[in-house]
């Protein structure tokens, strides 16, 4: 079991770490540094930044389905309910106020 | 058209591009070195032709016509998919997204060309351009209008980055009223593979 499992909740507001690092990542450009809301937890998996490099992928990490506001991705949606999910995994997260 | 060369095997005779040149490099590399046989290859090709967006139709007829199955086929994707005799086993993670009429659900994989291909086959090529993979975050709503969705305000668009384990099947809306009566073979006719992505509706039975 990772140190970080399970960390958040469904409604948990969370935030997407800004980073900018080489490897590979899971976590789109265009969605680190937004804020949005823990919609599912789908459970754990093997870490695809270790698997892609011939890793083992352990320890698993907790992967989330996580929600954002069209709006607060792109700005100036004229449908203010439409949203964006993306995939991403725990270590990819901060608990947002 | 292709020629065998001196090592017994085909290559096209057109000039190739330079990931195609390195495809061929490293099959020859895994061929010569005996990490996969011919065989092996023409296995995975067959598997993959015989994978096609029927399977996806099927399930999408089952569940119009029989809501116990459309709660299975929620609540747990690949059991349902043996049931129909659709081997979902390859897939790590499936989620069935369920449109309904103030909801629209969309799939794309913006990172590269995530896709359930055990169930749909591979992926259309449009679903792999750098055109829809970024438009379809910014703006579903006029990817959809150029596929021939105009969704009013009142429907929420849900846009499904498929970023990791988990491969996305959209379960399209029955077409209203005109379908009444309908067997599931005539009911999987509507389900387009497009549909299955969610960029449109599936077909209305009678033409508009």
């Amino acid at each position: 079991m990772s140190a970080d499992s399970g960390r958040f909740k469904p409604g948990d507001r969370v935030k997407v770490r800004f980073e900018d690092r080489p490897g590979h990542i899971r976590t789109p450009w265009y969605i680190r540094g937004k804020a949005g809301w823990v919609e599912k937890v789908y459970g754990q998996f093997l870490n695809p930044e270790s698997l892609a490099f011939g890793g083992d992928g352990l320890p698993k990490k907790t992967l989330y389905l996580v929600a954002f506001n069209h709006s607060d991705v792109w700005g100036n949606s004229r449908v203010r309910a439409d949203k964006v999910l993306v995939d991403i995994y725990e270590h990819w997260l901060d608990p947002a106020a | 058209m292709s020629t065998a060369d001196a090592h017994g095997h085909d290559h096209p005779k057109h000039e190739l591009s330079h990931y195609a040149k390195r495809i061929y490099a490293i099959r020859d590399l895994l061929l010569e070195k005996g990490v996969i046989s011919e065989k092996d290859i023409q296995c995975q090709i067959d598997y993959q032709e015989a994978r096609s967006p029927a399977n996806g139709a099927k399930l999408v007829a089952r569940a119009w016509v029989d809501p116990a199955f459309k709660a299975r086929l929620i609540a747990d994707p690949k059991a349902a998919c043996a049931e129909m005799g659709i081997d979902a086993t390859a897939i790590n993670e499936f989620v069935v997204l369920e449109n309904t009429e103030t909801v629209r659900h969309m799939v794309v994989c913006t990172l590269c060309s995530c896709y359930p291909r055990p169930i749909l086959g591979r992926p259309p090529d449009w679903y792999k351009s750098f055109n829809y993979r970024q438009r379809s975050v910014v703006d579903p709503r006029s990817v959809m209008r150029e596929f021939g969705l105009n969704l009013p305000d009142d429907v929420e668009v849900r846009v499904h980055d498929s970023t990791a384990d988990i491969r996305y099947l959209v379960l399209p809306l029955r077409p209203r009223g005109t379908t009444d009566g309908w067997g599931e073979t005539d009911l999987a006719k509507l389900v387009t593979r497009d549909s299955l992505i969610g960029v449109m509706d599936a077909l209305p039975a009678i033409p508009e």
